[in-house]
């Protein structure tokens, strides 16, 4: 099991190793990688479907619960297959799609490498390491959107997608630890049985607001639906393959394993029931005013997956069934129309949908593949679909009868969906081909067999629905925590009230596509909402953050060191002032302190007059040497307080300094006489402050009974243990010998910093 | 800034303040000093001779980059913690010779130590002081 899902990553790196070796049957050696993982997820499926489930175990960081935990039920045998399935497809497709591309090892290796993120994502049942994947699969995405890195768009979009999906990710991080916190464990399996634990707890709202907070951005549900369309800026087999069949349904395969643990309370049914039922008829609304093929899947495709949600949310027996099915059916026609959308665009250059026209004529393929998918879309009898259609609406009748609306809305759905589906499928293929096209021939058979084998797989399970029910959809249920068998998926449900509705949806799709042609003038329509959209609002607050970040980086980090310092003395003397103020019952005492002798008088007024001169010298080279004549007095100082060691550290770097700085004199601005009073005065309270605060904690100290054990430690057994006598040496060299290593380490740093920045910038000069 | 009054010292001085700042380093151990403030002397001695006598004169008298301290003092002083793990004892013990040399007096890993620490501050101090110089 590991070594299915590690595969791809290695594969990767293999492609991109020996990518030049390999060349021209490069793509057909990386297709081998999805098909034999398909027939080995296959394997699964006789025993998966008696209900059992399958475990893989390895520790990898057990003291932070990290486990490399696998499991194979239902529900992620069900994703595992989608992802193989349409992976092999694709994978073939791409080798016609891409052929002689520059970076076709590039794109093979992201794809191998989205391929087993999601595969470990759907198969992992350890918290943490579904998050791993779920962040890998962000991140092959925003590699394989911005493919085509030459052109602006698709930086952007891809940068869009990494920002909405990485956000959502920060989210759900958060609420998995507050899962694990609660229930004491990161495995989902275990969770099962802490499901009241959860919900009972106060915190549950905020772990639900957490959860759907990742997976309504992963799954591109309303308001976070705008990264989609964005995302269709990458080739178009990545397009069917990440943001339409697998990638964007992590986040309702979340939500699926979720359910058993976290579903079932009002709040969850409710918020996915409002944002699923918002999202899908929000995005198939707008749908049917998009002219580009790849617009119009990518507005289709929210929708199925609001559908979805919906589904979920309703929560029931029937809607589970739907879920499961429509999972499919949709992998299946969406994926199949994004296909075709490619070889058009891939043959004749163009996806504007006003502009094709009877195209059959010259692929024919082609034109049964996609006329089978945008049938399978509209959910016409005998496709797949048609029995997905009738099980939505079961499940949406089996909520009660107070629910008319969400039946309504589905219908709705439905018919804007259907007919987004023969834009897509019909449109460019009927009517008079036109002129320009003459020329367009089929592509190779890697183009148009998966397409056309999408399309049958949807008429085939149509027809003989049985070959799934029992064996994959009902270990789907349980793996959802529904105990009921499911009964046999059937064609035909006799004349009742769902064959009615399927027959108005039908009836209703074909009728809009007779009368509504697409135009660029009510796609300028829709455009003109575009200023309320999430979109806008998204784009200009990433705008006002942006700026706002500017002027803040500006104002703290303008390049000069003597504002970096005023900033930092400020902000020190604020907050231990607040907190000395605040906290501590600040006493002075007199008597503790030794009278003051004759030396220290003398030192105090070499430094003090120093110090003035410091501060009102009018030459730079004057207010230097006072500076080191400060330096020296403190080493008096410290002589006289019998710390040699100290003294002559001190005196050293004093001289070092003041060599350094008569180095640099000359190339410092001319001096002083030009900065005004305010800021003259701002700078001498700040340092007064500064100073008293120091003063004031430096006699605080004096009140507070003083812990001697350290310093006593060190004095007693310097000489016993460590053979020496001078304390702060065998202190430096051996007690705490670690952190003078790794100070000369820090030195050493500084050195290499001081060297490159200098030699760098003085060789650019040259 | 040649003054044969202060080159004249400088060339005395060069050898006496190396001389005094290995004085000072192997005396850490028992009397005030070290391997931090050694080091400090004998980059001030470098620094003496190069505003003496021109910084391309005690370049050329050291012969080699003061960068090359660096490495060669980190592994001095990372040797020394590492070679107690041979004997089995935790990284960074200090082992001790059983006899006392002549001179220098009882010798263990933690003068090495030192001896490390000496040789990547003469690097660092030099290295930046030097590079600053010339590149101003």
């Amino acid at each position: 099991m590991l070594i299915a899902v590690l595969s791809g990553f290695l594969s990767a790196f293999f492609l991109l190793s020996f990518g030049k070796q390999l060349k021209g049957i490069l793509p057909l050696v990386a297709s081998l990688l999805p098909i034999a993982l398909f027939a080995y997820f296959v394997s699964f499926l006789p025993v998966i479907s008696s209900g059992k489930t399958f475990f893989y175990s390895l520790e990898w960081i057990p003291s932070m619960g990290i486990l490399l935990d696998f499991k194979v039920d239902g529900l992620s045998l069900l994703f595992a297959l989608l992802i193989t399935g349409i992976g092999s497809l694709v994978f073939l497709y791409s080798s016609a799609y891409m052929k002689g591309h520059e970076y076709i090892a590039r794109f093979y290796s992201y794809l191998c490498i989205f391929m087993a993120s999601m595969l470990g994502l759907v198969l992992s049942d350890n918290l943490l390491l579904l998050f791993v994947f779920w962040e890998l699969t962000a991140v092959s995405s925003f590699f394989l959107i911005g493919f085509n890195n030459d052109n602006e768009e698709s930086r952007k979009s891809s940068l869009l997608a990494w920002a909405i999906t990485g956000g959502g990710g920060f989210f759900l991080m958060a609420g998995f630890i507050l899962i694990g916190s609660i229930t004491g464990t990161y495995s989902i399996q275990e969770m099962l049985s802490s499901a009241d634990l959860l919900k009972t707890n106060t915190l549950y709202g905020l772990i639900l607001c957490l959860v759907f907070a990742g997976a309504f951005t992963k799954s591109a549900q309303f308001p976070f639906h705008f990264w989609l369309p964005g995302a269709m800026k990458a080739p178009t087999p990545v397009s069917a393959y990440l943001h339409s069949a697998t990638m964007v349904k992590a986040g309702i395969y979340l939500l699926a394993r979720f359910t058993p643990v976290l579903g079932g309370h009002p709040f969850w049914n409710n918020t996915l029931m409002i944002v699923g039922g918002i999202t899908m008829l929000y995005a198939a609304f707008h749908s049917i005013f998009r002219i580009d093929l790849k617009g119009i899947l990518a507005y289709s495709t929210i929708a199925a997956l609001g559908i979805l949600v919906f589904l979920l949310g309703i929560g029931t027996h029937e809607a589970f069934i739907a879920a499961a099915v429509f999972i499919l059916v949709h992998a299946f026609y969406k994926a199949g129309l994004f296909l075709v959308t490619g070889v058009i665009d891939h043959e004749t250059g163009t996806r504007d949908i006003t502009r094709l026209a009877g195209l059959r004529k010259v692929m024919l393929p082609i034109a049964i593949a996609a006329g089978l998918a945008a049938l399978s879309s509209a959910g016409i009898p005998l496709t797949f679909s048609f029995i997905s259609k009738d099980l939505i609406y079961e499940a949406t009748l089996s909520v009660g009868n107070g629910m008319v609306l969400l039946t309504v809305l589905a219908i709705l759905t439905n018919i804007f969906l259907s007919y987004s589906g023969y834009l897509v499928g019909i449109k460019p293929f009927t009517g008079k081909l036109p002129e320009q096209f003459k020329d367009v021939h089929l592509p190779s058979p890697f183009m148009w067999l998966p397409p056309l084998f999408l399309g049958a797989c949807g008429l085939v399970l149509g027809l003989f629905p049985s070959l799934l029910d029992k064996s994959l959809i009902q270990s789907f249920l349980s793996a959802l925590g529904s105990g009921n068998t499911v009964e046999t998926l059937k064609i035909w449900h006799g004349l009742n009230v769902v064959l009615m509705l399927s027959a108005v949806t039908i009836v209703c799709g074909i009728t809009l596509y007779l009368l509504i042609k697409p135009t660029e003038k009510k796609l300028k329509l829709i455009a003109t909402l575009d200023f309320i959209s999430p979109h806008s609002v998204f784009n200009f607050s990433a705008k006002y953050a942006k700026n706002t970040a500017k002027r803040f980086t500006k104002f703290m980090h303008n390049g000069f060191l003597r504002s970096y310092l005023t900033k930092i003395i400020f902000f020190l003397v604020c907050l231990i002032g607040f907190y000395l103020i605040k906290n501590v019952d600040i006493q002075f005492d007199s008597q503790k302190l030794t009278a003051v002798s004759i030396y220290e008088v003398v030192i105090f007024l070499m430094m003090t007059i120093a110090i003035f001169t410091i501060v009102f010298s009018a030459s730079r080279l004057v207010a230097i040497i006072s500076t080191s004549v400060v330096g020296y007095c403190m080493c008096l100082f410290f002589v006289y307080y019998s710390a040699p060691d100290l003294a002559m550290t001190q005196f050293s770097i004093d001289t070092l300094t003041t060599v350094l700085f008569v180095l640099v004199l000359l190339k410092l601005p001319p001096y002083l006489k030009v900065r005004d009073r305010a800021a003259q005065l701002r700078d001498g309270l700040l340092a007064i402050s500064f100073g008293t605060l120091i003063s004031v904690i430096a006699l605080q100290v004096l009140n507070e009974p003083t812990n001697k054990t350290i310093s006593r430690f060190y004095s007693d057994n310097a000489y016993l243990v460590a053979k020496g006598k001078n304390v702060v040496n065998v202190i430096l060299v051996d007690f705490r010998g670690y952190d003078t290593l790794v100070e000369i380490t820090v030195l050493t740093i500084a050195a290499i910093g001081v060297y490159s920045m200098l030699k760098i910038k003085s060789s650019e000069i040259e | 800034m040649k003054v044969l009054l202060l080159k004249t010292a400088a060339n005395y001085l060069l050898p006496l303040l190396l001389l005094f700042s290995v004085f000072i380093l192997l005396r850490g151990h028992y009397e005030p000093g070290g391997g931090f403030v050694g080091g400090l002397i004998a980059s001030i001695a470098f620094i003496l001779h190069s505003l003496a006598n021109g910084l391309d004169k005690t370049k050329a008298l050291l012969k080699y980059s003061p960068f090359f301290f660096i490495p060669i003092g980190l592994s001095i002083a990372l040797a020394s913690g590492l070679i107690p793990l041979f004997f089995g004892y935790p990284f960074m013990t200090v082992m001790w010779f059983d006899d006392p040399f002549p001179i220098i007096g009882a010798v263990g890993s933690a003068l090495f130590f030192d001896i490390g620490v000496y040789l990547v501050v003469i690097g660092v101090t030099l290295t930046i002081l030097f590079t600053i110089s010339e590149s101003v």
